[in-house]
């Protein structure tokens, strides 16, 4: 039990933690997510260096910056000309922190004129590590929104045709069976076309992720519509009901609070799922558009031969994305423990 | 080693026998191209399983590239020199008026079922490709001004081409029209059912063709399988019978990726319409894979950025009507195209392997690109200045306004599905930041997009490309005439907007008649001086042609026109 407690926290301290990199990205991201450099694009991560070519070691670590390789066409060499020192706390170019405070002053960066790129840079020369954790703001709130939506949406319609029943618990839930059997994607494009130009791009953006979180309700009110049709068969509601009270109280007050927990894990669970149906929309070109970053749109840099092939460093964001899902399903592990232990 | 220079010696006189008994009936073309062995295959990747056989009624450019081993026209496109050259027809005649054409055909040649060619063939070909009710693609072509060609058969080796109008194209227009059998196909076309014949469920008896291969076997979705026509009508200067190669096969490779991989695997010996990320991904391995990849220069495609100057309804599109006064002034303009990073684009878009434009015509077109056009560096200040001539200023975030103080702001559609041209749009996007201009780009699959730029007019700007079929001025006859179909900047109107529209109107219809060849080219030069001036379309950059060949493959030579590696496929040998 102690072992399961601390697992639970080790793991939501590590996605907090996440979280407020992504929510300061401004300030953690050395750069902009639109700053390119055309003449560094595809560089490979740069590397970090204490002992110069000369054998100096040096107090601060520091980066060499990249130049073209003569010998071979579109890769690139250290260039030893320059040191360019890393420091921690530094003026750079200005962002909004947590989207609020105009600020300059970033975690990291490297002298000026080097840069620093953590993980190389896309085909524009941006840097890859700053568009990371840009497009996990997207990403993240995409996720969230569109889990938002379903949860919300989800219960209301669970509740109702759970407490109920009759008539009303069979359209609705036939109705759920109509949605989930929807085909999500002929929908967005749709509705992705019948849209004005003039609206903005990140307006669309968040329109589709609430047209998925909305026909996405079906799965949650199956669980919340089972857990309602138990609850009120409980002693202590049929008490409340003996002393009058209402229908919205009743639920509120003490059907509801028992399907929190299985609400709570569901949300764990559809954060990712949705972070994932961003991906698909930007394969598909619905998602959010240049130069914005999500990581959908890093994501779907790979699927072309060239990138597999040639730049490996491509590959990175993938992989720390995979640790940010593990935490998010552990959760939803842990939390499962728990709603079992409280409820049953 | 005696015995293999025996048995070649042997096979090349038995070879020159056979074209010296045949001379008195038969008239070869003799190519000058080095000598091949005989003998081997060649395989190659299209996209695409075809969709019909018949020549006549062909759209895709897979199945074409298909079709058009099997065929024959009767004048030709010589790919390298961009010229035309004698076919099946091995000289003609044009009257002073430029309006009659007199062909002389080969004599004695057969079809791959050995049945002999005629004039007669040629007459029942263009019946077929003129027909309203068959529907040929091709038929657009021979139309010229409204009229079709009339076709008149004078002996059974000479026909005649009558044209309503002096036509300055008219030898290209026969490149690529394939002569078809009337012995085979004329009942189905009395019948009615020639639209269902040569399709792709026919056998290979059904067919009969002029080109150097017919088909031996078709698997659908996974290759065709054409052998060598031995009756082909080209012998090399040695006598010897093309084609050299006694197999062509054709595989269906779905994606450009997946035909790299092929190509890289050693299953296909040739190579091309692939993307400089790729053309660098196989160069590594060039040597050790036994391949060698060819950077063509530029095609004839040109990608450009345009704005919406059709004359849109302001109460349906108010925004777009509002915006519509910047994209009409030339200054404006003017000064995007001068603030694009041309350069950039070529290099990060490219990979380096393209070419700047600042006009439609790319160097790609030997004989008709105006090499005197000036190519102007980017220059943020001047476009600035150009800005500010034309009343735009700047407000104190530095944004761009016009003289009404509406912040400068609009998108620029792009396809979902073309990765360069979305990428093109992200740099010209960031260029335009630089002017203060705040530039959305909106991507939609290639359908959404095309119908909001043919039909709704409901975009402020895009980027495009396009790509002529042919080298000759006339194949852009409907970008640049003001009615034409692909007028893209404005469908609209019913006489040219603007007066440099009218001018552009008055030299394409000019240089449509012009039969000589250095008057026509100051016409067209004079267009390609108005594209660079007005900038109805600003133009980007043109990709280079790159190819690859296994080193095993002889005679290659890939060209900048399609089809890019297949256009001398009589004269491919293997060694």
């Amino acid at each position: 039990m102690l072992k399961r407690r601390y697992k639970l926290w080790v793991t939501l301290t590590v996605l907090a933690a996440f979280h407020g990199v992504i929510l300061f990205a401004g300030f953690f991201a050395p750069y902009s997510y639109s700053t390119q450099d055309r003449a560094l694009p595809y560089t490979p991560p740069s590397r970090i260096h204490f002992i110069d070519r000369q054998r100096k070691v040096h107090f601060l670590p520091f980066v060499y910056g990249w130049k073209d390789d003569p010998q071979n066409y579109g890769s690139y060499v250290e260039d030893f000309q320059h040191v360019y020192a890393l420091r921690l706390f530094v003026t750079g170019e200005p962002h909004k922190l947590g989207g609020l405070f105009p600020l300059r002053t970033h975690f990291f960066g490297a002298d000026a004129p080097g840069r620093v790129f953590l993980l190389g840079t896309d085909g524009y020369g941006r840097d890859q590590f700053s568009r990371l954790l840009y497009g996990g703001q997207i990403s993240l709130a995409a996720g969230w929104i569109a889990a938002g939506f379903s949860i919300l949406f989800g219960s209301i319609i669970g509740s109702l045709a759970g407490f109920y029943g009759g008539w009303l618990d069979d359209v609705l839930m036939r109705g759920g069976e109509l949605f989930l059997a929807l085909p999500w994607l002929y929908l967005l494009f749709a509705v992705r076309a019948a849209l004005p130009l003039q609206v903005a791009q990140w307006q669309v953006f968040l329109l589709l992720i609430v047209v998925i979180g909305l026909i996405g309700w079906a799965r949650p009110a199956r669980l919340v519509r089972g857990i309602v049709l138990s609850a009120k068969e409980r002693n202590f509601v049929t008490a409340a009901q003996a002393f009058g009270a209402s229908d919205l109280y009743l639920l509120r007050k003490h059907i509801l609070p028992q399907a929190y927990g299985v609400m709570l894990t569901q949300m764990t669970l559809l954060v990712p799922q949705y972070v994932l149906a961003e991906v698909t929309l930007t394969f598909l070109g619905l998602g959010v558009s240049e130069p914005m970053a999500s990581w959908g749109n890093l994501l779907s840099s790979l699927q072309q031969y060239y990138v597999l092939v040639s730049y490996w460093w491509m590959f990175l964001p993938a992989l720390l994305l995979i640790p940010v899902f593990l935490s998010y399903y552990a959760v939803a592990d842990a939390l499962q423990e728990r709603v079992k232990s409280v409820v049953l | 080693m005696a015995a293999v220079c025996l048995f070649l010696g042997f096979a090349c006189a038995l070879a020159v026998t056979q074209a010296h008994g045949a001379q008195s009936k038969e008239e070869l073309m003799v190519t000058s191209n080095a000598l091949g062995q005989p003998g081997g295959t060649i395989t190659v990747a299209v996209r695409s399983d075809p969709k019909t056989l018949n020549p006549v009624l062909v759209v895709d450019e897979s199945t074409r590239e298909i079709i058009d081993c099997m065929n024959a026209d009767l004048i030709h496109i010589n790919r390298e020199t961009q010229k035309t050259e004698p076919a099946l027809a091995k000289s003609w005649t044009v009257s002073h008026d430029g309006k009659t054409f007199t062909l002389q055909l080969r004599r004695g040649l057969r079809f791959s079922d050995g049945r002999p060619f005629t004039a007669d063939d040629v007459v029942f070909s263009f019946q077929l490709y003129l027909d309203e009710k068959i529907h040929s693609p091709q038929r657009d072509l021979l139309v010229v001004d409204g009229k079709p060609i009339s076709v008149k058969k004078i002996d059974d080796y000479t026909v005649q081409f009558q044209l309503t109008e002096p036509y300055a194209a008219a030898e290209r227009i026969f490149d690529g029209v394939a002569i078809l059998p009337k012995h085979t196909l004329e009942s189905a076309y009395k019948n009615g059912t020639f639209s269902k014949s040569w399709g792709i469920s026919a056998q290979p008896e059904e067919f009969a063709g002029l080109g150097p291969f017919r088909l031996k076997e078709y698997v659908p979705g996974q290759r065709i399988v054409l052998e060598r026509n031995p009756y082909y009508w080209k012998a090399d200067h040695a006598g010897y019978r093309l084609p050299y190669i006694d197999q062509l096969v054709f595989l269906f490779v779905p994606s450009e990726d997946a035909q790299v991989i092929r190509f890289q695997a050693g299953d296909t010996d040739l190579l091309s319409r692939f993307s400089a990320e790729n053309f660098a991904v196989l160069q590594r391995e060039q040597t050790a894979k036994g391949y060698a990849l060819q950077d063509l220069g530029p095609g004839l495609e040109y990608n450009f950025l345009f704005f919406n100057l059709n004359n849109v309804d302001g109460k349906n599109l108010p925004a777009i009507a509002q915006k519509q006064p910047w994209f009409q002034d030339v200054h404006f303009r003017q000064a995007v195209s001068t603030a694009i990073d041309r350069d950039g684009i070529v290099r990060l878009v490219y990979n380096g392997r393209a070419t700047p434009l600042w006009s439609q015509v790319t160097p790609g077109n030997k004989l008709w690109v105006d090499s005197t056009l000036a190519d102007p560096p980017q220059s943020v200040d001047r476009a600035r200045e150009l800005l500010r001539s034309a009343g735009f200023s700047w407000n104190n975030s530095g944004n761009l306004v016009d003289s009404h103080g509406r912040p400068v702001e609009f998108s620029i559609l792009t396809s979902s599905s073309n990765a360069e041209r979305s990428k093109m749009a992200t740099l010209i996007q960031d260029d335009l930041t630089k002017l203060g201009m705040n530039v959305h780009i909106v991507s939609l699959d290639f359908g959404a997009m095309v119908d909001r730029l043919l039909n709704s007019f409901d975009y402020e700007a895009a980027v495009m490309g396009l790509a002529s079929g042919d080298a000759d001025p006339e194949s852009e006859m409907n970008v640049w005439l003001s009615s034409g179909g692909t007028h893209l900047w404005n469908l609209t109107e019913s006489k040219p907007a603007t007066p440099w529209e009218a001018q552009l109107d008055q030299l394409m219809n000019q240089q449509q008649v012009t039969l000589n060849y250095a008057r026509r080219k100051e016409l067209y030069d004079q267009v390609q001086q108005i594209v660079a001036r007005e900038l109805p379309v600003i133009c980007l950059a043109s990709p280079h042609i790159l190819v690859g060949a296994k080193n095993r493959v002889g005679n290659f030579h890939p060209a900048v026109l399609e089809p890019y590696v297949l256009s001398n496929v009589d004269e491919l040998y293997v060694h």
